[in-house]
């Protein structure tokens, strides 16, 4: 399994030039380069062409550059045609509803790179999750290949077609939010919220980060740059939390020292998934180098 | 000679963008840029311009770029996207070849 | 020969004479030229009101060859200098030396006058829509001095620049030549550029389209300075003298610039008790007056002053009390306008006390930050915003070089690719303000720091900004735009940008096309 440390996932439009390149400057953890909802589809070609010149050419610094590509039902096999020549780092499935869209899609997937050089590393795949048979299926879908990394979670085209009210408190979002937490945790996969819609609204911004930090998202997607650094603060660990972690760390190895099975501090007991915490919590500690700050 | 099959264009007016419109030519290839940045930029635009035809095999070719400050990789982007409209045999909604 | 920072000037030129190349950015003596100064006399019970420019010339002594001055308060809306011109020429003058503080598309019309002989030669801070491409092309007669707010004022005071009738446009004015800039359709807030005007020309002329009852006070120009009253149906398209509103970007480049502007004000250890700082209206630095303002309010930090052209956004900092008054030479929108009016601690300045350098000590000295823009700058950290990349005039010299020379920090903000155009070059093509006067450059990629300036450089470093060498900078952009392609400088030249203490800094020449 790669390190994943990422924590926000910033869209940016992939008919674009302007906005593909500087989509590298704000700190996002992953820059997805968008072929679906914000290219009109007389235009899929033209954004084709652009973000597979911007895959090539343009520096997206320390970002994983990951493109969202068109439903399976439209244009995505042509746009992997095109694309995995130019060795996006990852995709982005839209509409993902059932285990055989992945399966599908890794099928194109593993016969174009065939074509080409063999050691070139696979792309990885992100699923979004945005309907309600996505959502039922999601523990299937989550369990569906190895290649998947992460889940997504899209809540705009999902409550439209729930029939449900959107609204900033995201109360009708709760439980889709829970499911896909709970499966990406189940299978160790990465959890993405949706976007906040409103990128005016900081304050909104903020209290939507940290709902979804509680859940136990691990990242959130941003729709406009200047949400990218709220994100990574708020889900940078803090302080408290790298010494936490620190402590649950050495007092691992010193069980294991002792040939002790078991670990505790403070009379608590150590178990794996307390171990996976903390040692991704010190990970992210590690990456964003002392004092934590980033996105500059 | 390959010409292309008919009119086609690529790209926007916005900033950091180029707009080109390709049609067949009448011997050779001729380029018409207009650029913000054309005393810098310009015959670094109409290179890559005809290389793009180049490696697309075309040598008759009349070319309308209009150039907003698009980076390299987008002139090569929209020229490449231009031409392969042009191309085309018929429309096909963008799905692609 | 060439000047202190290596650049070519010629020992003279038509219309301007012997040319003093620049020295260093205090090393220009303060010079003085024998003029005598004007007679003045109004008799108890004169008249000073007329109600049309025609009766106006009838009645002034103006002759062929003088100079005429205007200011620019009224900025893109400005009618004023295009009527009196208009006028000048029915009334058969010619060869008027103009000098008009600043110049805006608006002023098109000067262009056909410059052809016809009515207008010889302009000096003004900046040079924006066809009247800076006719000044490239070399459509005027002598080169046009490009001068800087401060060093305007020390021309006037110093005899250089003698203006024999200054009109000035007054959107309130009474019968006696008390005005004020605040009131009136045609309201424009300060009216700052036109002090020195008021001092030193030979004949005042307020032109006013709203007339108000005397006495109008307390006035920006009392009527001890103003000897002539005209009244005009208009000054000019309200919609061009200020904006309603100026908004703060939402371009996210611009936004990162400004979050790492405010970062380095942060770090310089000058964002204490009594901060005074300067910025412009234009993208980032208006964003970045909003990020200090927010670090002050955190901090619980009351800066002194705020200075330079005011926005509706330094209004509100005086109002929120972080700031104990604001002096306000220019006014750039609806609100710092009204606020003209209301705040007793927003002050109007003249432009000698904003930025005259041979004077007894202006404002600007005693700034700690100032936030300003480029469209070039080089490995000396010399700056242009007086023309393009390609050469083309197309910018102001206005406050750029004074607020740089008297800031404790001069941080210059701007892309490093404006569209594919890099911003860190070799030697800038027109050089306005010199490298010695600037401190920090602040990108959307990386920090750099004049390396006389090695102390702040460290302070950046240990607060984790992105410091860069600038040289580093110019790699950077060229990797991702390409090289650019050497612009020619040969032609004839067609401008002199003049420092604040009156040397010439650079030349501009002349472009085909």
């Amino acid at each position: 399994m790669t390190a994943r440390t990422r924590r926000s996932l910033l869209y940016v439009p992939g008919n674009n030039p302007g906005m593909l390149q500087t989509g590298g400057l704000f700190g996002a953890d992953v820059v997805v380069l968008d072929l679906e909802d914000s290219v009109a589809p007389s235009e899929k070609d033209a954004a084709r062409d652009l973000v597979c010149g911007a895959l090539r050419r343009v520096d997206f610094g320390r970002a994983a550059t990951c493109v969202r590509l068109n439903s399976l039902d439209t244009f995505a096999a042509a746009d992997l045609k095109s694309l995995v020549p130019a060795r996006p780092d990852l995709v982005l499935l839209p509409k993902t509803g059932c285990p055989g869209d992945v399966l599908e899609l890794v099928g194109i997937l593993e016969r174009l790179e065939s074509l080409e050089k063999k050691d070139r590393k696979p792309i990885g795949v992100m699923a979004l999750i945005e309907s309600p048979r996505g959502l039922a299926e999601i523990n299937a879908i989550a369990a569906s290949h190895p290649r998947l990394e992460a889940l997504v979670l899209g809540a705009e085209d999902y409550a439209a077609m729930v029939g449900a009210l959107r609204t900033k408190e995201g109360g009708e979002i709760a439980l889709a939010r829970s499911q896909l937490v709970n499966a990406a945790a189940a299978y160790g996969l990465e959890s993405f919220d949706a976007v906040f819609t409103d990128a005016a609204d900081d304050e909104g911004l903020a209290a939507d980060t940290i709902l979804a930090r509680n859940l136990g998202f691990t990242g959130k997607s941003a729709v406009n740059p200047r949400q990218v650094k709220v994100i990574n603060d708020l889900f940078s660990p803090s302080g408290e939390d790298v010494d936490w972690a620190g402590r649950v760390v050495r007092a691992l190895r010193q069980a294991e020292k002792e040939g002790s099975g078991v670990a505790s501090i403070g009379g608590k007991m150590v178990d794996a998934p307390v171990a996976r915490r903390a040692e991704r919590i010190l990970r992210l500690a590690e990456k964003l180098g002392p004092g934590g700050g980033d996105g500059r | 000679m390959k010409t292309v099959l008919r009119a086609a264009q690529a790209g926007t007016m916005e900033s950091n963008d180029l707009m080109v419109i390709v049609e067949p030519g009448s011997g050779g290839i001729s380029i018409d840029l207009e650029s913000i940045v054309s005393r810098q930029y310009g015959a670094a635009i109409r290179a890559t311009i005809a290389r793009v035809a180049a490696e697309m095999g075309l040598t008759d070719l009349n070319v309308k770029a209009v150039d907003k400050g698009a980076l390299d990789y987008a002139v090569e982007a929209r020229t490449r996207t231009a031409l392969g409209r042009a191309l085309a045999p018929e429309t096909d909604g963008g799905r692609g070849k | 020969m060439k000047n202190a920072i290596g650049r070519e000037i010629p020992g003279e030129t038509k219309g301007q004479g012997k040319l003093r190349p620049f020295l260093g950015a205090f090393q220009g003596a303060p010079e003085t030229f024998p003029r005598l100064p004007p007679k003045k006399r109004s008799p108890p019970g004169g008249n000073k009101v007329f109600s049309s420019l025609g009766d106006l010339f009838g009645d002034l002594e103006l002759k062929s060859g003088a100079t005429v001055s205007f200011h620019h308060h009224l900025r893109d809306g400005d009618a004023v200098a295009n009527m009196v011109l208009a006028a000048a020429d029915k009334f058969g003058l010619r060869d008027l030396n103009v000098s008009l503080t600043g110049t805006f598309a608006v002023h098109a019309p000067m262009i056909e006058l410059v052809k016809k002989g009515v207008v010889a030669s302009l000096r003004t801070s900046s040079l924006y829509g066809p009247v800076a491409g006719a000044v490239s092309r070399g459509v005027f007669p002598t080169p046009v001095l490009i001068h800087t707010h401060g060093g305007r004022p020390r021309a006037m005071k110093n005899g250089e620049l003698s203006v024999d009738v200054a009109f000035v446009a007054a959107p309130a004015a009474d019968r006696r030549g008390n005005i004020v800039g605040h009131l009136g359709k045609s309201a424009c807030g300060s009216l700052g550029y036109a002090w020195s005007d008021a001092d030193h020309a030979g004949t005042v002329v307020a032109v006013t389209d709203n007339l108000v009852p005397f006495p109008l006070f307390p006035p920006s120009i009392p009527q001890n300075k103003v000897d002539r009253v005209v009244a005009v149906e208009s000054l000019g398209d309200p919609r061009g003298i200020v904006s309603g509103t100026t908004r703060i970007t939402k371009d996210p480049v611009a936004l990162k610039i400004a979050a790492s502007a405010a970062e380095v004000i942060s770090a310089s250890g000058l964002l204490k008790e009594g901060f005074s700082f300067q910025t412009g209206a234009g993208g980032a630095s208006l964003a970045a007056a909003r990020y200090v303002a927010q670090m002050m309010e955190k901090d619980k930090i009351r800066g002194g002053f705020a200075l330079g052209g005011i926005t509706a956004h330094m209004v509100g900092m005086l109002e929120r009390g972080l700031f104990q008054c604001l002096y306000d030479v220019q006014s750039f929108d609806l609100e710092s306008v009204r606020s003209l009016g209301r705040n007793q601690n927003h002050l109007e300045i003249g432009a000698d006390l904003y930025a005259n350098p041979h004077s007894s000590g202006c404002l600007v000295d005693d700034l700690d930050a100032v936030i300003l823009g480029a469209t070039e700058i080089d490995l000396d950290f010399n700056v242009n915003v007086v023309t393009g990349s390609d050469g083309v005039i197309m910018g102001a010299a206005g406050g750029h070089p004074d607020t740089a020379a008297g800031a404790k920090l001069t941080i210059v903000v701007a892309n490093l690719l404006r569209s594919r155009q890099p911003i860190v070059v070799d030697r800038v093509i027109t050089a306005t303000t010199p490298g010695e006067t600037v401190d920090v450059l602040v990108t959307e990629r990386g920090v750099a720091v004049n390396p006389k300036n090695q102390e702040l450089k460290e302070r950046l470093v240990k607060a984790r900004l992105d410091v860069k060498e600038i040289d580093e900078l110019k790699s950077l952009a060229e990797k991702i735009a390409g090289a650019p392609e050497k612009v020619d400088r040969d032609g004839p030249v067609v401008a002199l940008v003049e420092y604040r203490d009156g040397t010439i800094i650079d030349v501009v020449r002349g472009v085909s096309g």
